[in-house]
């Protein structure tokens, strides 16, 4: 028990560092770096809770998809971050105003709130197995593959469209660079091309 | 103190979410970090939903998360791929600038 509050704590006090040190850091690409740290003290968090699933996603997908692409494009392009910067003072005040009072609706709410009488009383195969019994990923693919089928198939859609977009947004198409064009090259007719002259002796073309 | 309930995190994932939106605020002017504010307040999302989903012994709220971890992820890609293709053709990215269409 004491291990787990001891981890518990270290892990959210991290997170929450981390998270404050990604919205302040002078350079953006440390900004990127905070943001892996705190994806993966929520991924300690969620092992905590025993979601190993998400955990795992949260590092594979979050730290190893989202934030480095993050990293490539704040490498990439050649942007002046100190221009970007002026105003922050300016803008700290009524910002940590906004955000100090959603804090504090927040944790208002958390000292009053209370569990609907029914909110447990879901199907059956939704609920969580037993501790040692299935293992998390197992009820998690239980449950995806069998009644969640469709919005899986949906989130999946989601993606590919989110890649297509991508692709289509971002690529260009160069002036000037010759490309090999195969149906040009397959419909060339000898009549095309070659010109066959006919050269009398001794005269010259 | 040291039994780790619900509350706990609750309130961590609340801690997470006020930074976020803090952080929009005070990153006004640069647009990758506002994203990354996004993707914290995402998180604190999840944190939320796992939080009660194990407290409540319901898989779905372990779903859900997983859902919502993949519209997070569209997201990144699609605003960062926006963000590049607006650096490339206007060389900028502070925000103010950003007012082709007077919105």
């Amino acid at each position: 028990m004491l291990v787990q509050a001891l981890a518990f704590y270290v892990f959210a006090a991290i997170l929450v560092l981390s998270g404050l040190m990604v919205i302040s850091a002078r350079n953006p690409v440390h900004s990127v770096l905070f943001l892996i740290l705190a994806f993966f003290n929520a991924a300690g968090l969620f092992v905590l809770l025993g979601a190993e699933f998400l955990a795992m996603i949260l590092v594979v997908v979050y730290v190893g998809a989202v934030a480095v692409m993050f990293m490539f494009v704040v490498m990439m392009l050649d942007i002046n971050f100190v221009e970007l910067r002026q105003g922050f003072l300016r803008y700290l005040p009524v910002g940590g105003l906004i955000g100090l009072i959603l804090l504090v609706e927040l944790l208002l709410i958390l000292g009053s709130w209370t569990l609907a009488p029914d909110a447990t009383a879901t199907e059956a195969t939704a609920m969580m197995p037993p501790v040692g019994e299935v293992t998390n990923t197992h009820a998690l693919g239980q449950l995806i593959y069998t009644h969640y089928i469709y919005l899986f198939q949906a989130a999946g859609l989601i993606l590919l469209i989110a890649m297509i977009g991508a692709i289509v947004l971002t690529h260009r198409q160069r002036p000037g660079v010759r490309r090999q064009n195969i149906s040009r090259q397959v419909g060339r007719r000898p009549e095309d091309t070659v010109e066959v002259r006919k050269v009398p002796t001794g005269k010259g073309v | 103190m040291l039994t780790i309930g619900l509350t706990h995190y609750l309130l961590v994932a609340a801690i997470l979410f006020a930074i976020g939106i803090f952080g929009i605020f005070l990153n006004r002017k640069n647009i990758i970090i506002i994203l990354m504010s996004v993707e914290l307040m995402l998180l604190a999302v999840n944190i939320n939903f796992v939080a009660f989903s194990v407290e409540l012994g319901n898989l779905v709220g372990q779903v859900f998360a997983l859902f919502v971890l993949t519209v997070a992820a569209a997201e990144a890609a699609i605003g960062l791929a926006i963000l590049v293709i607006y650096f490339r053709n206007r060389g900028t990215i502070a925000v103010e600038d950003v007012n082709l269409m007077k919105g």
